[in-house]
């Protein structure tokens, strides 16, 4: 196994433990009946928020913005999916659209 | 048996609209797995034993950019925090079940969630049973999309460069649907704040973490703000 490969068991397993660990927390920490503390409800109404700003800045965080094509594909392809989505409210056309376009702006404009 | 497919019989219907769309991103995961050089054995088990489809699609970037393990763990449990919720909403549901518990919350996806947590099952049925129906269900979905999937990428002949924007689109159409909730406009704007700045700051391969804290600090100190003004 190479070192590559043992890079990616690990990953995998982290995926796995940190799944695991968020679905089984509630059931094991929370039995039945027992009120949640109110830091826990606060967080859990706002991280998922926070959460998906971070995950959307990270799928960015490869883009120039002082170099040659100055981000606009993903920036144009981002703007798309958002109207796009708040239109039509299909999550599947919103991404397959969404990632045609995109793909067309790098194989074929940019 | 025949009280076996009653519970089936009632839980399929609910499970068709997951069925179209776990087919279809299954399969889209299945092909940007496939076209980033991983085989159809590694995509079927992250399938299987990952089971969430968000983190599975992050599972491809953090796979090929080599993150350190505790990044993955860290990810992981910031992008399944809502699983967090998914649970405690479930106690009460979930709570009395006395067969095959610890799958129910295993497979307790953002799909399966809304497919049961309003789910009032007849009486005449064994509840247990349409909840292990509707997760099962779910899951076959998910891993018969993925597999597919994983064996189209190799017959695909055109360019795909930029596919995996798929997974960005996916992220840009949670916000969006979060962004309708007014109550959720200020952690978005700190998560994508907080995000810019430490990039800026810590360079790209070294981000995350640090956004993370920032995060965490300043959703603790609104907490406490908010909790002195009450």
């Amino acid at each position: 196994m190479s070192v590559n490969n043992v890079q990616a068991v690990l990953i995998v397993g982290a995926m796995i433990l940190g799944t695991v660990i968020t679905r089984f927390l509630p059931f094991l920490v929370f039995p039945a009946g027992k009120s949640t503390p109110p830091f826990i409800e606060y967080l859990g109404k706002t991280l998922p928020y926070a959460t998906m700003g971070l995950l959307v800045v990270y799928c960015l965080k490869g883009i120039r913005l002082t170099a040659a094509p100055y981000g606009l594909p993903e920036l144009l392809a981002v703007a798309a999916v958002a109207v796009l989505h708040r239109r039509k409210g299909n999550s599947l056309l919103s991404i397959g659209a969404g990632t045609v376009f995109y793909m067309f702006l790098v194989q074929a404009v940019f | 048996m025949e009280g076996r497919s009653r519970e089936l019989a009632y839980a399929f219907p609910r499970t068709i609209p997951i069925m179209v769309g776990y087919l279809f991103l299954g399969a889209a995961y299945g092909i940007l797995m496939n076209v980033n050089g991983y085989g159809i054995g590694l995509t079927v088990f992250i399938s299987i034993f990952v089971y969430a489809g968000s983190l599975q699609y992050l599972g491809v970037t953090m796979l090929a950019s080599a993150v350190h393990p505790l990044t993955a763990l860290f990810m992981s449990l910031m992008l399944n925090a809502r699983h967090l919720f998914y649970g405690i909403s479930m106690l009460g549901k979930y709570g009395q079940v006395k067969r095959k518990k610890a799958y129910l919350i295993f497979g307790l996806t953002d799909e399966t969630f809304s497919a049961v947590c309003n789910e009032q099952i007849p009486s005449g049925l064994d509840k247990d049973k349409v909840y292990f129906w509707i997760t099962f269900l779910d899951q076959c979905y998910w891993v018969s999309g993925s597999f597919l999937g994983a064996v189209a990428g190799s017959l695909i002949a055109f360019d795909t460069t930029g596919l995996d924007f798929a997974l960005t689109a996916l992220f840009v159409v949670i916000f969006t649907e979060q962004w309708k909730q007014r109550e959720g406009h200020m952690p978005a704007v700190l998560g994508v704040g907080a995000s810019v700045l430490c990039l800026w700051s810590f360079g790209s391969s070294a981000f995350i973490i640090p956004a993370m804290a920032v995060i965490f600090a300043v959703l603790g100190m609104d907490y406490r703000t908010r909790r002195q003004t009450e």
